[in-house]
């Protein structure tokens, strides 16, 4: 077990990152009109006097209770204000991935089929294209065709004014269904679509090669050739016995996205104030919000991590080389 | 935070000035949006079973009217003592009332908890306030003169147990430092008394001109004592006043809602001082903080009104008959101001060379088109004794190259410009601007090199002084010229960190005017005195004055009785909507 | 062994590869054009990228004269993408070169030293990998300040584990071969046998992740300015430009839309081809074709 170690130095980076962060916090709390003697007196009730080393093991004690301190901005716990903003996040990056993967992998499967033709080639140049564009750009040319120039999608924001939907996951698309809102579902996927399709391009595209790829390896594989020699159907061969086995570089490919697109989910939720974590890491960050950059910093580490680590668990699970 | 002080509202990025419609008009794009979205929003919400809710601004109870507001930031705190930025007053001002007002639309004082504007006893140095009748907070508490003692002591009492409050960005009653003096023996209200349940007396250590605006000032508003007794730590979060709304839920990050206040004191007064309504049963006070979003969010409506308009947005929103715009009467300035300490701008010469060089009409014309007018004086014409005869500063080249020959500096030289990163209501395009003045300086010789910094620390760099030149600008807080020359340019203000004198511009002669006008409730010997004041300042132009802005709001054509405030902290009591147009 | 012949044949096997490799060669022209483009931007630029301001024709579209219309100070779009091509792909560079330089340093450092440096070192860049990366290049920005010198800097820092991860491999690859067991058995030096024998065997992996890094240092660095992070006003530097339009206000969406398609094209368009390049020096490095 590797990521115990990367954790423990994940969590010593983001200390020493926020700590080097310029500006003093018990100053910030206060106000510019704070007495020396009050930010003396609130440097000494945060452990701010305290050595370094002391600080960062009892940073890490109260981070292993899921303690992170308190935003500045809103006095709430940035646990709580973390998952808060969650579902919003989450939903986002699985309907981005959703749509990585149900345009990657059928577009990936053809261009391999069919490998050396038109089809593959247009698509070799469209998933390089994919991973060449920057996200913002994407975000604000999808906004001014499909909002701007078409009217069909609407922007900003997940839902419409007026629209409610009551909260059980706190994701639009599961509470509506649940609750049997269909106003609401319907306005919350057309909120979706436009950030979804420009988070998940980048992760598309690397989906689509890397399925392209592996089904090219798995097909050249004997198996692959005996079961076209004894007369199956190509298609068939492809989905049953190829695809299966090509998945499984492919689902690591999805599994390293993931960590891709908490990040890219910063620039995309700022673009269509879509209230989640991404953004807020934004805002903490222009704000100062100490506690705040540093549990979004350490969440999103986290999550990276153990995103790596299912994926590893996954990995064994699917491939039927790899038994415990 | 001193230096947020005045810095109301988020403002607006700007484009620069009305042009011709290319391609896709205005007008197809507003409506975009707007027709899908309103007519689910009739449909409204399933099942909204009391728990919480995704979105839901607008969910409710059939037939409730909601006024969505939207803005560039969300609230601070509600303790309006306690806060000092612009979206936190704002709410505060809808949940409390002052003693006093100003009078929709201008810098008037008008009687709001008291029923009358009092008049100076004993040379301004005791002022009596009559309190009206029946007037209740919101837990059913009566409204008195203790209530106003109790507050007021806890403001100026820095041993008050209820000196206290504001959550962990408390401002910790710097409002009541900066409009009397300071706490306990510094405060220029030596003490306040309830002469019987209805009347109160204010006795003053010595006559103060602002003193009537400064009670009108929002951060004044009378908290209910029995909810602070309970809780002033957690008052900033569970506000209590008699304002026509009251505290409903506070989404942090995202949205303040306020519920209309059936037994309001205000609801039989007339319009005009500030009464009437309240008319629309909620308020959403909901935080989009990029521009272009807010107004899509208007055009698509999902808000009601929208805050911190770029003055390009206002013929786009015009042309549609779904929405309108209201500009705020202006009580701003957006100014350059020269580091008067650093060379050479030490140097009268270089400051009126820069003065002459810069084109400010095209400027003002091209960045703000309607919404703004060019400056002459530090302060704008909304605010009493405004000096009409200052003229801006005449653009020529020709002369700001020999202002520069005199000085010694005919080759040119290079400076720092600084520019705010993000838009305030009195420079909506502070990045713009700043490029058009480099452009012009390049002409005279003067090479200058464009600065920015996160907004924080630029008001922290400029307000240690670290800057050639820099933009900023100032809202009025109460109308009072001392609220814009004394804050902005005098010697007080030049101080080592935190400087809102950022031109550090030291004159003792101008000082003591300053300090005289504002000593004396002579409204003949004020005039006079500010009228030198503007005239010194002119003559040694520690600033190239840019604009008075009038900030335009965006609303749907249904809403009526919306009347901006100069000080930017109007009451929304006033506002409906036609049921039609929803 | 006669080293001349055979970087001679690896060489012609190398451009015969390249060559015959469509989308790389086309890569290889577009990105010689913008080469070209930042190069000569004084010579081709039709206008002053900063100075030639015209504030009456904010966002006019396209015309004769300005071939991809004006930005939101009436500056003319072509000249500021051809004035912009210099500062975003030397800022690409400096990035690349920021991270190959300590990259490398690290890769060699763990790959030849082995066991408990290699150990540590590698757990280090783990845990930079572990940090989403844009995330990590806006807290480092944070952390040294705004600016164009800072972003490259904090996209250098994000791109470096990777480098040093392919360098590693390539170095253990590579340590245990022959000329490298002679080398030491001739008693040369640490120093000597990574740079004469270790670091040339590893070059093409090496060659391969930084063209790849530069692709996702342009971008980055764009993304940095989008965010006002990067490049500051007036610099024309493509994620700038597109902030600056789109931090002016509603009207670029309207009238506008040129000021935000022409620059992204330009990112988009430079990054491809650096991505084609990357290719076609994967496909003909790659010792699997050979």
């Amino acid at each position: 077990m590797q990521i115990i170690p990367v954790l423990l130095g994940v969590s010593l980076i983001v200390f020493v990152m926020v700590r080097s962060i310029p500006g003093d916090p018990a100053q910030i709390l206060l106000g510019q009109q704070a007495t020396e003697e009050q930010v003396a007196a609130l440097r000494e009730q945060l452990g701010l006097n305290q050595p370094l080393f002391t600080q960062y093991f009892l940073f890490l004690r109260d981070a292993l209770t899921g303690d992170l301190g308190s935003s500045i901005v809103t006095g709430r716990p940035v646990t709580t204000e973390l998952l808060d903003r969650l579902p919003a996040t989450l939903e986002l990056t699985l309907a981005a991935l959703l749509f990585a993967v149900a345009v990657g992998v059928p577009v990936g499967v053809i261009a391999a089929v069919k490998q050396y033709s038109w089809v593959d080639k247009v698509t070799s140049v469209i998933a390089l294209t994919g991973v060449s564009m920057p996200i913002f750009w994407l975000a604000l040319i999808l906004v001014v065709i499909f909002t701007v120039n078409l009217n069909w999608l609407p922007f900003p924001g997940r839902l419409s004014n007026g629209i409610a939907i009551v909260s059980i996951t706190g994701m639009v698309v599961p509470d509506s269904i649940l609750t049997l809102n269909f106003v609401g579902l319907w306005d919350g996927i057309k909120h979706l679509i436009l950030p979804a399709v420009a988070l998940g391009t980048i992760p598309m595209a690397v989906v689509t090669r890397m399925t392209r790829s592996s089904m090219l390896e798995v097909m050249g594989e004997d198996y692959i050739r005996t079961a076209h020699a004894k007369g199956v159907v190509p298609w068939r061969v492809v989905f049953k016995h190829a695809l299966r086995n090509a998945m499984l570089p492919t689902v690591t490919v999805i599994g390293l996205q993931f960590g891709l697109l908490i990040g890219g989910a910063v620039i995309t939720e700022t673009i269509f104030g879509w209230g989640g974590i991404g953004q807020i890491a934004l805002e903490s960050i222009n704000r100062r919000d100490y506690a705040m950059i540093q549990g979004v910093v350490l969440y999103g580490a986290f999550f990276f991590v153990m995103i790596n680590l299912f994926v590893d668990v996954l990995y064994a699970v699917l491939d039927p080389r790899v038994r415990y | 935070m001193q230096n947020f002080r005045g810095e109301r509202e988020k403002g607006a990025s700007v484009l620069a000035q009305a042009r011709g419609i290319r391609g896709l008009s205005r007008r197809d794009f507003l409506k975009l949006g707007g027709t899908g979205i309103a007519g689910a929003a009739m449909l409204g919400v399933a099942g909204c079973g009391g728990g919480d809710t995704i979105g839901g601004q607008g969910g409710g109870e059939g037939g409730e009217s909601i006024f969505t507001w939207g803005r560039g930031a969300d609230t601070v705190g509600l303790d309006p003592i306690n806060v000092t930025d612009g979206e936190s007053l704002i709410v505060t001002r809808q949940i409390f009332d002052g003693l006093l007002d100003f009078e929709p639309g201008t810098t008037d004082v008008v009687a709001a908890l008291a029923t009358a504007v009092p008049e100076p006893e004993e040379d301004g140095l005791v002022y009596t306030f009559e309190l009206r009748e029946g007037v209740t907070f919101h837990d059913g508490e009566p409204f008195n003169a203790e209530a106003v003692v109790f507050n007021f002591d806890r403001w100026r009492e820095e041993d008050n147990e209820f000196h206290v409050g504001g959550g962990s960005q408390t401002s910790s009653f710097s409002y009541y430092t900066s409009q009397f003096g300071g706490f306990d023996d510094e405060s220029i209200i030596e003490s306040v008394e309830a002469v019987d349940e209805l009347t109160v007396r204010f006795n003053l250590t010595s006559p103060l001109g602002p003193f009537l605006r400064n009670i009108a000032m929002s951060p004044f508003g009378i908290a209910s004592p029995a909810a602070l007794e309970e809780d002033a730590e957690g008052f900033w979060q569970n506000p209590v006043g008699t304002g026509p709304f009251q505290f409903d839920s506070w989404d942090r990050g995202n949205e303040v809602r306020v519920t209309a206040y059936e037994d309001w004191w205000g609801t039989d007064l007339g319009e005009g001082e500030g009464g009437a309504g309240p008319f629309v049963d909620r308020i959403v006070f909901r935080s989009i903080p990029d521009n272009a979003a807010r107004v899509a969010a208007l055009a698509g409506g999902q808000l009601t009104a929208a805050d911190g308009l770029t003055p390009d947005d206002v013929p786009t929103i015009e042309e549609d008959e779904a929405l309108q715009v209201i500009t705020r009467p202006p009580l701003n300035i957006g100014y350059l101001a020269f580091n008067t300490e650093k060379e050479p701008f030490d140097q009268l010469e270089v400051r009126q060379a820069i003065t002459r060089a810069i084109n400010m009409e095209r400027i003002v014309e091209s960045f703000f088109g309607d919404t703004a007018e060019v400056a002459s004086n530090a302060m704008p014409p909304t605010v009493p004794f405004f000096r009409e005869e200052t003229e801006p500063y005449p653009y020529d080249p020709d002369e700001a190259r020999s202002l520069l020959e005199e000085a010694g500096l005919g080759d040119g030289f290079s400076a720092q410009l600084w520019y705010m990163p993000i838009p305030r209501p009195y420079m909506p395009n502070a990045r713009g601007v700043a490029q058009a003045m480099q452009n012009d300086l390049e002409e005279v010789g003067i090479n200058v090199e464009l600065v920015t910094r996160e907004w924080g620390t630029y008001l922290d760099e400029t307000g240690r002084g670290e800057h050639d030149m820099c933009i900023l600008g100032w809202t009025g807080d109460n109308g009072d010229p001392d609220n814009f020359l004394n804050v902005l340019l005098s010697s007080r203000g030049a101080t080592e960190t935190d400087a809102q004198n950022v031109a550090y511009y030291q004159n003792p002669e101008l000082d003591e005017i300053l300090d005289n006008a504002a000593e004396t409730i002579d409204e003949d010997e004020r005039r006079e005195l500010y009228a030198e004041a503007q005239q010194i300042i002119y003559e040694d132009a520690p600033w190239a004055p840019i604009e008075y802005a009038e900030p335009p709001l965006g609303f749907q054509a249904n809403v009526s009785g919306y009347e901006p405030s100069p000080t930017g902290g109007e009451g929304f009591n006033s506002v409906q909507l036609d049921q039609e147009g929803a | 062994m006669d080293t001349s012949v055979a970087a001679r044949s690896g060489w012609d096997d190398f451009r015969r590869a390249f060559l015959s490799n469509r989308l790389a060669v086309i890569g290889a022209v577009v990105m010689s054009l913008f080469i070209l483009m930042a190069i000569f931007a004084p010579v081709l630029a039709p206008y002053d990228p900063i100075n030639d301001q015209d504030l009456t024709s904010n966002f006019a579209g396209p015309s004769a004269q300005h071939w991809l219309g004006q930005d939101e100070l009436g500056r003319d779009i072509l000249s500021r993408i051809m004035y912009g091509a210099r500062v975003s792909l030397t800022a690409g560079l400096a990035a690349v070169a920021f991270a190959t330089t300590f990259g490398t340093l690290v890769g060699v450092t763990a790959g030849y030293a082995g066991r408990w440096i290699d150990a540590i070192l590698m757990r280090l860049m783990d845990m930079l990998l572990a940090f989403p990366s844009i995330l990590l290049a806006i807290v480092v920005v944070t952390i040294l300040g705004q600016g164009l010198t800072n972003a490259m800097l904090a996209v250098g820092i994000v791109l470096l584990p990777q480098i040093a991860r392919v360098v590693r491999s390539a170095v253990i690859s590579v340590r245990e071969r022959d000329y490298v067991e002679a080398e030491r058995a001739l008693g040369a030096s640490h120093t000597r046998i990574v740079t004469s024998a270790i670091l040339p065997n590893s070059l093409a992996p090496l060659i391969v992740q930084s063209t790849l890094a530069l692709a996702t240092a342009i971008l980055d660095i764009a993304a940095l300015s989008f965010l006002g992070l990067g490049a500051q006003a007036p610099t024309p530097e493509w994620g700038a430009m597109l902030t600056d339009a789109f931090r002016s206000g509603f009207g670029v969406f309207i009238e506008g839309q040129h000021a935000i398609l022409f620059p992204g094209i330009a990112i988009a368009l430079c990054v491809l081809s650096v991505n084609f390049i990357g290719d076609g020096l994967r496909d003909a490095l790659d010792p699997r074709r050979k």
